[in-house]
């Protein structure tokens, strides 16, 4: 992050789309599991989208784009956990009524108005990610509203719809997709664009999580929520950077993008002082320069070693790579000068948005990607060749010059899109959805379709929502999880710990110990939100305790104090058996013994037991005896009875 | 889309009245604020007949649309009124001498389509412009006509549609056509594949039925990838028959060619849905070749001349029998006037002794009945056991491995040329085109078992 700016001052806005998947047993449109995740495949599926045409009898933009990719799209199956409806071989089932009653929930967590009837639509993408080339949607909450320091951050709409495709590999031609994540049921709640900071944007991701999983009925861990974040500045355009994995790296992205579209205003200002100013003023050249590299220092541009290429990388013909000779395309661009090595994001320039279209669209994916006059590689003969180039092509001092290199048509597409490009460049900022990367930095990854990309699902009959299913939904919400936090928070629970029991469940238990158990909320909160974290780490698998086995715990611990203290081995008990009553368990860990004369025993334990290290201080030597003794006594004599119980024996004994 | 739509298509009852009330109407562009006070903006539109008459429906701004419940509407306020009427772009299709010209035929099935972005209508891409449009590769295939024979969807395909399709058919070929494709429905196809086979005997050229199990609205569609197959079919393909041609796998990969007699399809859904039931298909097509599976067909040759005859009696069924099948169902189609009847038998052409005496009375006051198997692969052999042989005993003709759908189609043409029970018969077992062949080959039945190993491996080895 090289380059400072004022948010304020460009006028930075930010939204939000936060994709949160739903804890359903089954997929949104199919009887397939949901969640049930597959690393290997008994089947595949070969498709190619074709772009439809849009209202206006104008391909919308990505589809126009995705299809001069001409990919092969291929798709890996399992039958455990797909049908012949994620292939697009049967139509939707009707909508999951679960999934629809979790959806409804999380708008009203969200403040959100349910609509009265719910229309399924179909968003298209043509990248593959879905086999039917749409994904289905549709839209169950509107209007709502979340506490945002100290304003409100709308919520403009909650859609239900169903989870994409896995990416495996893309690779020139040829993608390819696993399909078990495909129709898992998911919410988009789509923010205001209200936000002005890039800390800004990571605190509401967490706030909009944070809300949706206080429900407890939505899946948690890798990939179970995403977000899209909405970018622009004053004078640009929205620019979606998609499926942000972590709330943590909101604030370098947003910055990163900030500065890349301050940075293209300036260059679509220089390029109109340099007469640039419509779309045609735009003109560029290019050639076939692959004899003259064919002795280069430049190994990578011989033909051979693009044989060799597509031969390492087990390249086909028909699937990665299309058919036709190799080609190395010089393309000159007359009076750009300069604008190759402009800023963009931080640390990178133009050329780096030149190269994300043409790895994309053109499919050239050999790295560099492309060469260019004004950071060309250093090496023996570079600058002379440099030159030779330059004057073979007829690139003067005010042009610049491109090099794309791979299957001919694919260098042709890659020429226009270079054009295309910079076509862009004199209008600004192209909306385009972004890939990020961990770094803050960014990719090209399409062109942001249009709402005409929308259209009614033929296959799926609207469905009524009725007052009283709301009604029925919101008597049973659980508490709103800013009042959550107020309430723990004044009896002294740090935020942390309050927003871990919120986001993994552990708020519910907290009150309904309290409640049924009458724990006290402090030593409820810590216990949940910090104690048994480390068990669980340890593998204990504390979430399989039932809830009454919880409460049981807690009344008995409310009357005996003393147990508590050796909750750990209670804890793993609780989890290691299956239908036993509290009682049985303090039994078979022997707590319900208490022993009679341990007092008894400590002089002769303070008299044999050595320390290793037998200068240590009194203190040291204490919490060493101590260890040993509560080993025994842990659970069944109070602590501090024992601690100053050997206190005196040590004392009697020096 | 005429100008003379009602304001109100779809809408009924309640929803109606308060539109009337509100002054607002389809395709009316409003602002609707309700008693949460959520504000909705779009443009109203049309709603399917058999909704409920209590939402309108909204396309927003955002492209979703949304029902809002008029009970729940606080204000409504028209803004606009934008009715666009949604056109397919037209380019004129170019003809180039050296490209051979194909007629496509179109029966109503929506081979290419376009859809309203709005509604979710579809409106189908016909003329060779619209089809250019829509799939301009057809352009480097071949110079295309188009002609609309009937504005339906296949399921109300009739004889008398058939017979009309048929002279279509002829009269295209005689135009000089180079091979005649037919937009048609999936549901039905086999049907009109059959009976077409029997109307035009001797065609100089490929006629080729198709159409597409996703429609063409969508990204995914099998529509424009079978289109080209079938012109390319029509236009280059060395077989003239009737044929069917649809995806083979359910991957975009190649067409198979099924002779229309021997086709079924199989699956409600699936792209590959059609299969040859009893047989090999003829020919795998992909953009780049015909890849012929056998040598048994009649080839392309621009010297033979086409006959027709597209007679028919329509007063004909199909009992598909089961256990317990009531002898009254007979009595009743004889007393209704049916003239002929194909029973999909159990096993090799079998149905139970209690309706023995129906089927009896039937055929003795006239009534043509042959015998199919309800398996679809194998042969009726009713001369195996005893049930068979009092069945033929009784007039019923087995019809061998013939599919039950030809054999229905082919009894309704038969029936237009005699009444004369031997006569029926002869002509029924007179083989037109393989929809009796005398042999199975033991790839003509092949339903991979999936589960077992070997099968897995094969379906993980291929595109499916
Ligand atoms: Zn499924």
């Amino acid at each position: 992050m090289t380059q400072s700016i004022d948010y304020k001052e460009v006028g930075l806005i930010c939204g939000l789309e936060v994709h949160q998947q739903l804890l359903t047993e089954k997929k949104l449109f199919c009887r397939c599991p949901a969640g049930l995740y597959t690393k290997d495949h008994d089947g595949t599926v070969l498709r190619h989208m074709r772009p439809t045409l849009s209202e206006l009898g104008e391909y919308d933009g990505t589809a126009l784009m995705e299809f001069k990719t001409k990919k092969n799209i291929v798709y890996l199956l399992h039958q455990k956990n797909v049908c012949t409806y994620e292939m697009d071989d049967t139509p939707p089932f009707l909508l999951n009524a679960n999934a629809l009653d979790v959806a409804i929930e999380q708008c009203l967590m969200l403040g959100c108005d349910i609509v009265d009837e719910v229309h399924i639509a179909r968003k298209q993408y043509l990248d593959g990610s879905i086999p039917t080339g749409f994904q289905r949607t549709a839209i169950v909450g509107v209007n709502g509203k979340l506490p945002f320091r100290g304003r409100e951050l709308t919520i403009i709409q909650v859609s239900v719809e169903e989870d994409s495709c896995r990416e495996v590999s893309d690779k020139g031609h040829l993608i390819v997709w696993r399909t078990d994540r495909l129709g898992i049921p998911l919410i988009e709640t789509v923010t205001g664009p209200e936000l002005h900071e890039p800390d800004e944007v990571e605190e509401a991701i967490l706030l909009v999580g944070r809300v949706c999983r206080s429900t407890g009925h939505v899946r948690v861990g890798m990939g179970a929520s995403r977000q899209d974040v909405n970018v622009s500045v004053r004078g640009g355009r929205r620019v979606e950077i998609k499926g942000v994995p972590q709330a943590g790296w909101a604030p370098a992205l947003v910055h990163g993008e900030a500065v890349r579209q301050v940075n293209l205003l300036k260059l679509r200002d220089e390029l109109h002082s340099r007469g640039f100013t419509k779309p045609d003023s735009i003109k560029i050249e290019h050639t076939d320069v692959t004899d003259f590299f064919s002795d280069s220092a430049l190994e990578f541009l011989h033909r051979e070693n693009w044989e060799r290429f597509v031969a390492n990388d087990e390249r086909r013909r028909g699937f990665e790579l299309l058919s036709g000779p190799f080609c190395v395309r010089a393309i000159r661009l007359p009076g750009l000068a300069g604008t190759l090595s402009w800023p963009g994001q931080p640390d990178l320039t133009f050329a780096h948005e030149l190269t994300g279209r043409v790895r994309v669209i053109a499919c050239l994916d050999q790295q560099p990607i492309l060469l260019h006059s004004e950071k060309w590689p250093d090496y023996q003969g570079a600058k002379g060749e440099i030159q030779r180039l330059k004057k073979k092509t007829g690139c003067g001092p005010n042009d610049s010059l491109v090099v794309v290199w791979g299957i001919e048509q694919d260098t042709l597409c890659a020429a226009e899109e270079v054009r295309l490009r910079y076509v862009d460049a004199v209008e600004g900022i192209p909306n385009e959805t972004r890939q990020p990367f961990v770094d803050g930095s960014t990719d090209f990854e399409r062109i942001l379709p249009g709402p005409d990309r929308m259209y009614p699902d033929t296959d799926s009959p609207p469905q009524q929502i009725t007052r009283e299913r709301t009604e029925r939904l919101r008597d049973a919400l659980p508490e709103l999880p800013w009042l959550r936090e107020e309430r723990y928070s004044g009896v002294g629970v740090p935020l942390d710990t309050i927003y871990f029991l919120i986001r993994r469940g552990g708020a519910r238990l907290v009150d309904l110990v309290v409640d049924r158990g009458g724990a006290d909320v402090r030593r409820a909160c810590f216990f949940f939100g910090e104690r048994i974290k480390g068990l669980r780490r340890d593998g204990v698998a504390v979430d399989g305790i039932p809830d009454d086995l919880w409460c049981d715990l807690f009344s008995l611990v409310s009357s005996d104090g003393t147990l508590f203290e050796d909750w750990k081995r209670i804890v793993s008990q609780m989890a290691a058996v299956g239908d036993r009553s509290m009682r049985d368990i303090v039994e078979e860990i022997g707590l319900d013994k208490k022993p009679v004369n341990w007092r008894e025993d400590l002089p002769e334990i303070v008299q044999t037991r050595q320390p290793d290290y037998p200068n240590d201080s009194v203190g040291q030597r204490h919490r060493f005896l101590m260890g040993a003794v509560m080993k025994n006594l842990r659970g069944r004599i109070p602590a501090k009875d024992v601690s100053s119980a050997l206190h005196s024996a040590m004392e009697d004994r020096a | 889309m005429s100008g003379q739509e009602d304001p109100f298509k779809g809408y009924r009852g309640l929803a109606k009245s308060r539109m009337k009330k509100w002054g607002v109407r389809v395709w009316s562009d409003v602002r609707v604020v309700n008693t949460a006070g959520s504000v909705f903006e779009g443009v109203i539109l049309p709603r399917s007949g058999n909704f409920d008459d209590l939402h309108i429906v909204l396309k927003q701004k955002t492209g979703y649309n949304v029902g809002i419940h008029v009970d729940r509407v606080t204000s409504i306020e028209e803004l606009s009124y934008k009715k666009i009427i949604y056109k397919i772009p037209e380019k004129e299709f170019p003809r180039l001498p050296d490209l051979p010209n194909v007629t496509l035929l179109g029966t109503g099935g929506t081979i290419a389509s376009r859809l309203d972005y709005r509604t979710g209508a579809v409106i189908p891409a016909f003329t060779p412009g619209e089809l250019y449009g829509a799939v301009p590769e057809l352009a480097d295939i071949c110079n295309l006509t188009t002609k609309k024979i009937f504005g339906v969807f296949s399921e109300n395909m009739g004889w008398e549609e058939y017979g009309t399709l048929a002279r279509a058919v002829r009269d295209e070929i005689e135009a000089g056509a180079d091979g005649i494709v037919i937009g048609h429905g999936t549901d039905t196809m086999g049907h009109t594949g059959a009976v077409l086979t029997f109307m035009i005997q001797d065609s100089p050229v490929p006629i080729v039925l198709v159409g597409s199990q996703r429609s063409s609205d969508r990204p995914s569609s099998d529509a424009a990838l079978n289109l080209m197959h079938a012109v390319k079919t029509a236009g280059y393909g060395p077989i003239a028959e009737v044929q069917v041609c649809m995806f083979g796998p359910t991957s975009d990969q190649y067409a198979l060619l099924h002779r229309a007699t021997r086709v079924r399809k199989m699956h409600s859904s699936y792209r590959s849905a059609f299969r040859t039931i009893g047989d090999i298909p003829l020919c795998r097509v992909d953009m780049g070749s015909f890849e012929l599976l056998t040598d048994d067909f009649r080839p392309r040759d621009p010297d033979r001349k086409i006959k027709i005859d597209t007679v028919y009696d329509d007063r004909i069924t199909m009992l598909y029998y089961y256990p317990g099948m009531k002898p009254d169902l007979l009595d009743a189609l004889v007393e209704k006037g049916y003239r002929g009847i194909v029973i999909a038998g159990t096993g090799l052409g079998h149905v139970n002794k209690p309706i023995y005496p129906a089927l009896k009375q039937a055929i003795e006051k006239g009534v043509h009945v042959v015998m199919t198997v309800q398996t679809l692969w194998g042969f009726a052999q009713m001369y195996v056991y005893d049930t068979g042989r009092d069945l033929m005993d009784m007039g019923v003709v087995p019809l061998d491995n013939m599919l039950p759908e030809t054999a229905l189609m082919k009894l309704g043409w038969v029936l237009g040329h005699t009444d004369d029970h031997d006569e029926v018969m002869r002509m029924m077992r007179h083989t037109i085109n393989h929809e009796i062949t005398e042999r199975e080959p033991h790839n003509g039945y092949v339903i991979l078992q999936g589960g077992l190993p070997e099968t897995q491996e094969f379906i993980k080895g291929h595109w499916k």
